[in-house]
């Protein structure tokens, strides 16, 4: 590990089909952001077509199929820098199926879950086989304890994701977003034992005594740095990282060590 | 030399501070390089009767000096709160907290607006909060609405001695406020930028090129947030020299000088 290796595991990227005219900008000021802040890896997804097609969090199998393929294109186009997950919507199991076989064998390196289907439902389990099969994460999209159904997607939070976490303990589950709303204290009791869950601390909260509390809950070996939509939260919560004192093992195992033991092995060697 | 518009000492009270004291925040203000924080009592947006958060504020700032700054909370639905102004005044506080939706007072109500003109006519600034925490972290218990933009608007357009400190405002909150004011009520209009997100979205980038510069200040929340955040949007959002000096300390020091 070299403490200049930096990944985000958790980044989005647009296409011409997201319903805004400002995609390629944003795709372009989230590259130059990450070459500031020294990002070495955008480890990112394509919601299908963000809305415009089909929701964001319910996106059709042609929306996914457009999305994916345009996030190989990514790949292919920043090789080293660029690399990509899988979305599926588990309700479409053939689809999804045949989405993560093709895939993988083009070179995604995980797998998107957003908020199509609740995370302890028995339509995840053959996509959690899946990747336990194929060495994949699962970085599912998560509300941290979600009170009530909030419009727009089927959100699952920690505890639910923990049921399925333990039905697949050869999977690797990245919990998202820990600072992207909602109680993450309330995340943390419920992973805090379920060595196959990994901390995602992208988000945009930047809540005082957050990561304090997820390196009490999980420690080092268990958090993994990352931006999700606002990278200057991302890069605050890094330097705030970097305030803590914790050694210089245990911050590379943040930047970048954790993200290298829960992606294929070698994915992130030049 | 930065100053923080946005700081407060106390607990919160619908979830644990690790730190809240005077002493943290200078130690992260040391660490940040900020050289001055306007601070308020954070739990006192919530007391019935904010005058014992405020003698409680005042005695713990006193040992800081300067670099501490106090800004009272006023209720304005109380009898007797032009006193408590007073004593800011006398205080040397450069601004006062109003949070009308916590005190149940309508926003752009009559108590309100005379509330803004009286600390206008006294040479104090206003601090209105739209939200503490994003609606999805709440506590069940805090239901309170977001402060309405239609409140600010009004409080601008009170009395020309107005001048409004708006924290923790999203860039739509931001744009509707300012684009429904003239140029002088706009300009005397300054917004914390700790709610407005950097790269890739690049909100403040944004803003600064459509509003400009000048209506911005610098404002961590702490110890609600880490004071990281807003450095580190700043280093990233790619402003000049200029207009990073401008919203880190030259717009609030010459808006306190008007």
């Amino acid at each position: 590990m070299s403490h200049a290796e930096l990944i985000d595991a958790h980044a989005h990227f647009y296409t011409e089909e997201s319903g805004r005219t400002d995609w390629q900008a944003v795709n372009d000021a989230r590259l130059e952001a990450g070459a500031r802040m020294g990002v070495t890896a955008h480890v990112a997804s394509i919601l299908g077509t963000w809305g415009n097609s089909s929701p964001t969090y319910f996106p059709s199998p042609d929306d996914i199929t457009h999305g994916n393929e345009a996030m190989l294109g990514l790949t292919r186009a920043h090789p080293g820098l660029i690399f990509g997950y899988c979305v599926v919507n588990p309700n479409y199991p053939d689809h999804a199926l045949k989405e993560l076989e093709r895939r993988f064998e083009a070179g995604m390196v995980g797998i998107k879950l957003a908020a199509s289907r609740r995370a302890n439902d028995a339509l995840v389990d053959p996509i959690a086989v899946f990747a336990a099969e194929h060495g994949l994460p699962i970085l599912h999209h998560v509300w941290q304890h979600r009170r009530r159904e909030w419009p727009g997607q089927e959100a699952s939070d920690a505890i639910e994701l923990v049921e399925l976490a333990q039905r697949h303990p050869d999977t690797k589950f990245l919990l998202a977003h820990i600072a992207g709303g909602g109680d993450w204290a309330h995340s943390l009791r419920a992973v805090c034992d379920i060595p196959n869950v990994w901390i995602d601390l992208s988000g945009s909260g930047v809540d005082s005594g957050m990561l304090e509390a997820v390196l009490e809950a999980v420690g080092p070996r268990r958090m993994v740095w990352a931006c999700d939509v606002t990278m200057d939260t991302g890069l605050a919560k890094l330097r705030h990282l970097e305030s803590l004192e914790l050694g210089s093992t245990d911050l590379d195992r943040i930047r970048s060590g954790n993200a290298k033991d829960l992606f294929p092995a070698g994915v992130f060697e030049p | 030399m930065i100053v923080d518009v946005a700081a407060f000492i106390g607990a919160y009270p619908y979830t644990h501070l690790p730190e809240s004291s005077p002493e943290y925040l200078l130690a992260q203000m040391d660490r940040m390089g900020i050289g001055e924080a306007w601070v308020g009592h954070l739990p006192s947006f919530l007391y019935k009767d904010p005058a014992p958060g405020t003698a409680l504020l005042l005695e713990s700032l006193e040992p800081a000096g300067e670099r501490l700054r106090p800004v009272p909370t006023i209720h304005p639905g109380l009898p007797g709160w032009r006193r408590d102004m007073d004593n800011a005044k006398d205080a040397a506080a450069p601004a006062i907290r109003i949070y009308p939706m916590h005190q149940e007072l309508s926003p752009d109500g009559e108590a309100v607006k005379e509330s803004a003109i009286a600390a206008g006519a006294l040479g104090l600034a206003v601090v209105l909060t739209v939200r503490f925490e994003d609606v999805r972290q709440r506590h069940p218990l805090d239901a309170v609405p977001d402060l309405p933009p239609s409140a600010v608007r009004a409080l601008a357009r009170a009395d020309q001695r107005v001048r409004i400190l708006v924290t923790h405002a999203g860039r739509a909150f931001v744009e509707e406020v300012h684009f429904g004011l003239t140029a002088e009520e706009a300009s005397r209009v300054l917004w914390d930028v700790s709610w407005l997100w950097g790269p890739p979205e690049n909100e403040l980038r944004k803003l600064v090129a459509t509003i400009g510069a000048e209506r911005f200040a610098f404002g961590t929340g702490m110890p609600l947030r880490i004071p990281d955040a807003v450095p580190a949007k700043l280093d990233l959002t790619g402003l000049s020299s200029g207009d990073r000096a401008a919203i880190e300390s030259e717009n609030v020091n010459r808006w306190l000088q008007w």
